[in-house]
């Protein structure tokens, strides 16, 4: 085993999960810490243009001038030591770690799952490259054909930077948030889409069909440029746990909608505890466009994620649809932001949250509705469910709307799997936790539906996994 | 009772229940052989439903003393789930609802709960099967799509009840007050589908307060339940007296025999 496929391997795997032990080799990535110099040694690997290296500086001095947004949000972010987080590694080195190194629980948890098999080596750190090549070949003929562009964002930058450079960080600029700000200094990975005015693409973009080492990144940077008429559904994400010993994640994604154009955004996130997950998400809708944002998250010791659309032009439509699930030692803060800036402009936000043991799950919307717009709708809606007492659900949903020329709507509910319930079932024959988790998928059903296929049976599986450990 | 019936039959001995420190059942003794429909009367808050739900293992209620055998099992000392899929069965009182677990997926998983392992359902011929119960009892199919019993009417709830257990073919049934919001004409056709079940592999426990019921299901035996324990038994007979006298006698009877 060469030493740099050991340094990925480290990175990777969480090393709790087995007993390994690797060299760490600084020569072969950015080291740890955070400094000018880290931004140089990325930009220097990448080949970047200065328009680049000077925007990520400039993030890089928002970042260390805001101070942590402690005083609304949660504490436990003081606990993040940026001074030890390696932000960069070298892309292209394969890892050499064999399937049967992979530890028993994590290839049970697979199986259980129903992790397709040719998925599951890249998912436990064996394979590099997610063997897709055939698939994505196919699918990249017919990209070209139409003009589709689907890069990763360092090609994207290299290769075109006239669309790139127009919408970077347009959506959400490096000072819109202190996280926001340190993923502008030192991004890598994530994907660049162009799709065409009036181009339809049929088959939903995958973010693991061109995945490499680098994409999977704790600050991955996506930039989507959907032109008129055009439509697009992207997913992110899997069901699968991550096995990894970064414990910060930090993406930015930004979605341009053009006039009439469609963008759906599917995330199932599925993230260990000790995973700090504080990703910034926005859209910008034109006229009469339509942004979804689908998503799921489940784990990790702190989300923070909240995604936007900004309805710009007139009869632009924006929906956030989101699970998240949080069990003992969990915290998932989050949530939607919608902010309407043309008349006629609708938005819709379902929220579910379910808590489990002392897992904790916060709910913050913000809807925008300024004074001189009429014609404006706004649905919020937003569940939790707890599965049991030591459980902590919270809402804080703001929606200002001024003027009287709208239509809002909101609703909140807080309900429990009742003792009566989990015993009825119990009746008919389900064990405790086979009853617990028809319960519980039984309050999200309705979302999950919105998922496509694959990912709503992974996610029912999810949840029953999840489950079984929760009950005793 | 100081015999025990051994192997086929639920056998109920001097059981005593207490809820919040409060005795309902004392001494409660009873069996109900397979192939036997008995019925149980008795007042409003005598403990029939607190019976039914000890055997089916409530966590609120306490067993105080007592033994209940399942064709010679220890059924008290069985999880919820374990009596369930040993056999025994409860229509509930009042059931519950389930948000968003549709009828069918439920029953599917009850289902599932009873294979071993690497077994599988066989989709065709489970739905075949269950719409096969559902048009025997008049239950429309449209129902399979429907959360368990949400915004079910009070009658559907009850006709769903013994779908399941049609589906789940137990070997001792209660079915607690299952006639009691049922319109004439579904009170028959729960009671076909009851009287298809009878066999002589299955017992019925059945808890009503009408006699009606009882014309359509004919039991074996009748018991009164009082005081927490049964104070009379009878034939069928018992409940056209009941009808007729109502419970006043009990007040100076089952003072005088206790
Ligand atoms: N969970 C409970 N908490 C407090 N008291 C209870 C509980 N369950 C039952 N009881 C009490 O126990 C007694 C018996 O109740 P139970 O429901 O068994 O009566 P029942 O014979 O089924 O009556 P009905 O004919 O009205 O259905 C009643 O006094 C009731 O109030
Ligand atoms: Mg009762």
């Amino acid at each position: 085993m060469s030493e740099d496929s050991a340094t990925l391997d480290a990175v990777l795997v969480d090393q709790s999960q087995g007993n390994f032990a690797y060299p760490e080799d600084y020569e072969l990535d950015a080291g740890r810490g955070l400094g000018p110099e880290t931004l140089n040694y990325i930009s220097e690997v990448k080949g970047e243009d200065q328009w680049i290296r000077d925007f990520r500086h400039r993030a890089l001095e928002i970042f260390e001038r805001k101070p942590m947004p402690t005083h609304w949000a949660s504490a436990e972010l003081d606990e993040i030591k940026f001074q030890e987080i390696r932000y960069y590694l070298a892309k292209g080195r394969r890892p050499t770690r064999s399937w049967d190194e992979v530890p028993e629980d994590v290839k049970r948890t697979f199986e259980r799952l129903g992790i397709p098999e040719r998925e599951r080596g890249f998912l436990a750190g064996v394979e590099a490259q997610f063997d897709s090549e055939a698939a994505y070949s196919n699918i990249k003929e017919e990209f070209d054909k139409l003009g589709v562009i689907f890069v990763n964002s360092s090609e994207g930058l290299r290769e075109h930077p006239e669309i790139f450079r127009k919408w970077f960080g347009k959506v959400i600029p490096s000072g819109d948030n202190k996280f926001a700000a340190l993923n502008s200094a030192v991004f890598s990975g994530g994907s660049f889409i162009y799709v065409p005015p009036g181009v339809k693409v049929k088959h939903p973009l995958q973010a693991y069909f061109r995945i490499n080492a680098e994409q999977f990144g704790q600050f991955e940077r996506t930039l989507i440029i959907v032109d008129e008429g055009a439509e697009v559904m992207y997913m992110e994400g899997c069901t699968a746990p991550k096995f990894e010993t970064a414990t910060l994640h930090s993406a930015v994604v930004e979605l341009v909608a053009m006039p009439h154009a469609k963008i759906q955004y599917i995330t199932v996130q599925n993230w260990s505890s000790n995973v700090f997950n504080l990703v910034t998400k926005r859209g910008l809708a034109h006229e009469g466009a339509e942004i979804r944002w689908i998503d799921c998250n489940i784990g990790s010791r702190l989300t923070m994620k909240y995604p936007g659309v900004i309805m710009k032009g007139r009869k632009a439509r924006g929906e956030v649809i989101s699970i998240a699930l949080a069990n003992t030692g969990q915290h998932q803060d989050t949530g939607a932001k919608m902010i309407h800036a043309a008349d006629e402009t609708t938005s819709n936000i379902v929220s579910k949250s379910i808590s489990i043991g002392e897992g904790r799950a916060t709910y913050r919307g913000q809807v925008h509705i300024p004074k001189h717009l009429k014609g404006c709708k706004n649905n919020t809606e937003c569940d939790a469910l707890l599965i049991n007492s030591h459980s902590r659900t919270d809402t804080y949903p703001a929606i200002t709307v001024r003027g009287n020329r709208h239509a809002t709507q909101h609703e909140a509910s807080v309900s429990q799997v009742s003792e009566e319930q989990i015993f009825y079932m119990r009746q008919r024959g389900l064990s405790e936790a086979a009853a617990m988790s028809l319960s519980v998928n039984g309050f999200v059903n309705d979302l999950v539906r919105e998922f496509p296929m694959e990912y709503s049976v992974e996610l029912k599986r999810l949840i029953d996994l999840e489950m079984e450990g929760s009950v005793g | 009772m100081l015999f025990s019936f051994g192997m086929d039959c639920l056998e109920i001995k001097d059981l005593t229940v207490a809820i919040h420190g409060q005795r309902i059942l004392d001494g409660l003794s009873l069996v109900v052989p397979k192939g036997e429909v008995h019925a149980i009367m008795g007042p409003n808050g005598s403990g029939k439903s607190t019976l039914a739900k000890v055997l089916a293992g409530h966590q609120d209620y306490e067993v105080v003393s007592g033994q209940v055998l399942m064709d010679g099992q220890d059924l008290l000392a069985m999880e919820v789930d374990e009596r369930s899929r040993a056999g025994f069965f409860l229509a509930f009182q009042y059931p519950y609802e389930i948000p968003g677990v549709s009828n069918a997926n439920f029953l599917r998983e009850a289902v599932r709960a009873r294979l071993g392992s690497g077994e599988e359902i066989d989709a065709v011929s489970f739905y075949k099967r269950l719409y096969g119960l559902m048009d025997e009892l008049g239950i429309d199919r449209k129902f399979t799509g429907r959360s368990v019993n949400e915004g079910f009417s009070g009658g559907e709830k009850k006709r769903n009840e013994i779908l399941q257990m049609a589906v789940l073919e137990p070997v001792y049934a209660v079915l607690d007050e299952t006639d009691s919001g049922l319109d004439i004409d579904a009170l028959r056709v729960v009671a076909e589908g009851v009287n298809r079940m009878r066999s002589p592999h299955r017992g019925f426990l059945l808890i009503t307060h009408y006699q009606r019921l009882l014309n359509y299901i004919e039991p074996d035996f009748i018991h009164v339940l009082a005081g927490g324990k049964i104070v009379r038994t009878g034939g069928k007979e018992l409940a056209l007296e009941l009808e007729e006298t109502g419970y006043d006698w009990i007040k100076e009877g089952a003072l005088a025999t206790a």
